[in-house]
């Protein structure tokens, strides 16, 4: 309280260190809402008779503790960088979309249905922009229809997107075990393979496919967008309080229908690396909950793009490291799936704490 | 706290009269936001049984204040004496249960209940299976000893500003508060309701039963109503007294200082001018559907304010909303200078049409963004905030906005500030600045000075008429005859959707106006 009684001079640092102290509340909270929910984990593995040590550890070697298991662990989180975004974006203009997961498939499933027709006569010059941009116009075009569907139709855009997902997978199926089927594939229902040579490679010198650069760079832009252009601000006025936004004439259906489908693209490019990277077809490896772990990356990271990248390394490592566990611990593969589970409940509960815990207020507050 | 959880449980239809009155007095309450000194060292005392009022200019610290009090804010430093005991109230619950209750500015209540469930479940000791026959009857026993009455059947949705802010006072009272707290109670109502309400409340204080801290800025009321008066300036205690012996001229000295009222813009006269802004046959629906705007048609020419008097809800609201693009028309067409106008940002930015809507931080602002964010509303896609078209330009955004926080003297910790930190009127004087500080042509007001101080009433009234001066064509929506009578050109009266008498000042009356409102002409 020194600075109440010598004010003047004492403004401009007491001013940098609230605008810090609330800052780093954003910070703090969900850091600790991890631990929180390792320890609770820690409780479970207890009570299912297993070493809570063990299990961390091998998480940390499975997913950061080599050159090998980080390299696994990036191959993973490029695919949530991407479906994160798409629930960041619609985030700023107060949407909860969920369906990433459908544009994924559906992205991914474009990429290839349009490959493989071009792959007997066109280079790969030609072939692997066209799937890049199929993907993503797909992924714009279904979670574009679902901001579309909430604003003109008024329907939820939660319960919309989830059930688009559906929709996307039952596309993906009908194609795949039908017209588009390769019959030679006598395993799993697939496309034919889009050829070796329209697949994208690993940026050189790792085992990491281009699709995390991708998707660093899409969280750079997003933020640009989203913080630097008219654009965004105009999206965080519509996510702030609509009836402001429109008393400013600010054409909210558009923004709301331009943010969807952006964030659609997103993960409608994840589907294209999914592809493009590393199945060389479409089939239900697509599946693969990306989309819905880009949910818990999304509301871990506050929805700040920026964030999204080391939040989704982390989710990324500790399903990296899944296959570790299940080997050296004899525990199910699902076990990390409980892991995130928790994560995401105790996240939603921290929520709450925001503007609750004394330190972060603002001094005498 | 106990004995109080106790008396809690036993059903809280006790008889008025069995408790008493609750005195209450603040000892060097200080609040501190920031490097903001909001409160400085306030003690004020409130005798148990009168009738208190706490006055000061918008942002003096009065909702701070009452706040401290009711256990919302920590205060910084000071504490609070309760019938002379220090009483620690770290949250609103502790605030209620020994007796003390808020009527915010704002209604709390849930809209799609009716009185008697919003009544019974404001209580603290709810249980699990109600008996809403018994609940009913008690409350009907209740009510019968209580100063005034609202239906209590039919969802509160449905019942006017007055009866809700009755129902508001009423819950306190059936929670048993024997000390009340008002912060700027009547700013929702007429004069005769607010007498009404005000007048009741006089007679349980006077009674013993009740203690009463009102925050208002009318001084009407302060004088026919409060025993006693205390003044906060710049979050410091500048002094109070018995009402009956301090003149209005003083009290508002001690608001404010030596600082001169802003004169009234003269109202300059103009030759025939050409119409500015035109609605053509507006017909619009309220939120449930039902026809609430009736072919109006109305001509407003520059330099000319058209001041739209009504009883609140006979669709005024849902005019102005045509008009800034809340809400569709249902048929008609506007027109501004004779081209075909809708309430687009290329048409508002080309016709310069601005508005001031009501309760500007629910309808003009984004409480989470900061108070440069929501000054720039209106400029961010122009230079120099957006230099090239699309990107945005930080820099400029603060500057332009400092610039606005000195002119319209808007108090603020700094435009980085979160704009539902600000006060109530200095949110008001925020959205102000953004509004006026480009020619204007066309210029939508509604109910410009709610919750406003004296000082600053002038101030805006002064601006409005200034835009009219500068030629801007005005409409004004306003709930304050006064205000309508001071400001307008011509007198437009609404009553059930429908303009249905248009006349120039000069050709009316209060009389005549009321009539037309009550629907007869
Ligand atoms: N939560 C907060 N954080 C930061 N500053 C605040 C906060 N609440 C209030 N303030 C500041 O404290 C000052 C006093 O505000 P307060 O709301 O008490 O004013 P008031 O007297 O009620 O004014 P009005 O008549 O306009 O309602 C204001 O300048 C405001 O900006
Ligand atoms: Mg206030």
């Amino acid at each position: 309280m020194a600075d109440t009684a010598a004010p003047a001079n004492g403004f401009a640092l007491a001013e940098t260190i609230d605008r810090f102290r609330r800052s780093s509340e954003f910070v703090v909270i969900p850091v600790l809402a991890l631990i929180a929910s390792g320890l609770l984990f820690s409780i479970f593995l207890l009570l299912v008779g297993k070493s809570p040590v063990e299990f961390f550890s091998l998480v940390w070697r499975g997913g950061f503790g080599t050159a090998f298991s980080w390299q696994n662990t990036l191959v993973r989180a490029s695919p949530l960088i991407l479906t994160a975004l798409c629930v960041a974006i619609p985030a700023r203009l107060g949407m909860t979309v969920i369906g990433g997961e459908g544009a994924l498939v559906l992205g991914g499933f474009a990429a290839a249905a349009i490959a493989i027709p071009m792959t007997s006569w066109a280079s790969p010059f030609v072939v692997m922009p066209v799937m890049f941009l199929a993907a993503a116009i797909a992924g714009a075009f279904w979670i574009g229809a679902v901001g579309w569907l909430r604003h003109y139709r008024g329907i939820n855009e939660t319960i919309s997107s989830l059930l688009l997902f559906y929709i996307a997978v039952s596309i993906l199926n009908f194609f795949v075990e039908g017209a588009l089927r390769d019959p030679s594939d006598p395993n799993k229902p697939s496309t034919a393979p889009i050829g070796a040579e329209n697949m994208i490679g690993p940026i050189p010198g790792t085992s990491v496919h281009w699709g995390l650069a991708a998707g660093i760079v899409a969280c750079i832009l997003v933020w640009i967008l989203m913080n630097r252009t008219t654009f965004g601000f105009a999206a965080r006025v519509t996510g702030g309080n609509v009836r402001a936004a429109q008393g400013q004439g600010l054409p909210v259906g558009r923004l709301v229908v331009i943010s969807c489908a952006l964030a659609g693209a997103c993960a409608g490019l994840a589907g294209y690396f999914e592809v493009a990277a590393i199945h060389g077809k479409a089939n239900a490896s697509l599946i693969a909950g990306y989309g819905f772990t880009g949910i818990l990356v999304s509301f871990l990271a506050r929805h700040n793009p920026l964030a999204i990248v080391p939040v989704a390394i982390l989710l990324g490592g500790i399903a990296a490291s899944g296959g570790l566990v299940q080997r050296r611990m004899d525990l199910p593969d699902a076990t990390v799936l409980v892991l995130q589970g928790l994560m995401f409940v105790v996240l939603l509960v921290s929520e709450t704490m925001y503007g609750r815990l004394a330190i972060f207020k603002p001094k005498g507050a | 706290m106990s004995a109080t959880a106790a008396a809690l449980a036993e059903p809280p239809v006790s008889p008025l009269g069995a408790k008493k009155a609750i005195g209450l007095e603040t000892i060097g309450m200080t609040k501190i936001f920031g490097s903001m000194v909001a409160l400085g060292d306030v003690s004020i005392k409130v005798k148990p049984g009168s009738f208190h009022a706490l006055l000061g200019e918008n942002g003096a610290g009065k909702s701070t204040l009452v706040k401290c009090i009711m256990g919302f804010y920590q205060p910084t430093r000071g504490s609070v004496l309760i019938d002379g005991r220090e009483t620690e109230i770290s949250n609103p619950k502790v605030a209620r249960d020994v007796g003390i209750g808020m009527v915010y500015q704002h209604f709390t209540l849930v809209p799609s209940l009716t009185a008697t469930e919003n009544l019974v479940i404001a209580r603290a000791d709810v249980p699990s299976v109600i008996d809403w026959k018994k609940e009913k009857k008690s409350l009907d026993a209740l009510f019968d000893r209580m100063p005034f009455r609202v239906p209590l059947d039919v969802p509160v949705s449905s019942l006017a500003a007055g009866e809700k802010q009755k129902l508001e006072i009423l819950k306190q009272l059936y929670l048993d508060q024997r000390f009340l707290i008002l912060d700027e109670p009547t700013s929702v109502l007429t004069p005769g309701e607010a007498d009404e309400i005000l007048g009741l409340l006089k007679t349980m204080t006077d009674a013993g039963d009740l203690t009463i801290l009102m925050i208002s800025h009318k001084f009407r009321e302060v004088t026919a109503f409060a025993d006693e008066f205390s003044v906060l300036r710049k979050g410091e205690y500048m002094g109070g007294g018995v009402t009956a012996n301090v003149s209005v001229a003083e009290m508002s000295r001690m608001m404010i200082g030596d600082m001169k009222l802003r004169e009234r813009a003269a109202r300059k006269t103009f030759e025939k001018q050409p119409v500015v802004l035109d609605l053509a046959g507006i017909c619009a629906e309220d939120d449930e559907g039902l026809p609430a705007v009736d072919a109006v048609n109305l001509k407003i020419r520059a330099g000319e304010i058209v001041g739209i008097a009504g009883v609140s809800g006979n669709g005024q609201s849902e005019l102005i909303e045509t008009l800034t693009g809340q809400r569709d028309l249902t048929s008609g067409r506007f027109f501004v200078k004779d081209q075909p106008y809708e309430p687009s940002r290329e048409k508002m930015a080309k016709f310069k049409v601005f508005g001031l809507p009501e309760e500007p931080l629910k309808n003009a602002c984004v409480r989470r963004m900061t108070v440069a964010e929501n000054l720039a509303f209106r400029s961010f896609d122009q230079p120099p905030i957006s230099k090239r078209r699309g990107f945005l330009s930080p820099g400029p955004m603060r500057a332009k906005a400092k610039e606005l926080i000195a002119a319209y003297r808007v108090k603020t910790p700094g435009p980085d500030e979160p704009i539902e930190n600000l006060s109530g009127g200095n949110v008001q004087r925020a959205v102000l600045a953004r509004e006026l500080s480009t020619q204007v042509e066309v210029l939508i007001v509604a109910n410009p000075c709610f919750g406003l101080d004296f000082a600053s009433i002038a101030e805006i009234r002064s601006q409005i008429m200034d835009q009219r001066n500068g030629g801007a064509a005005v409409l004004l929506v306003s709930e304050d005859l006064d205000e309508i009578l001071e400001l307008s050109d011509r007198v437009a009266v609404m009553s059930e959707g429908r303009i249905d008498y248009v006349a120039p000042i000069g050709e009316t009356d209060r009389a005549t106006i009321g009539q037309a409102m009550a629907g007869h002409h």
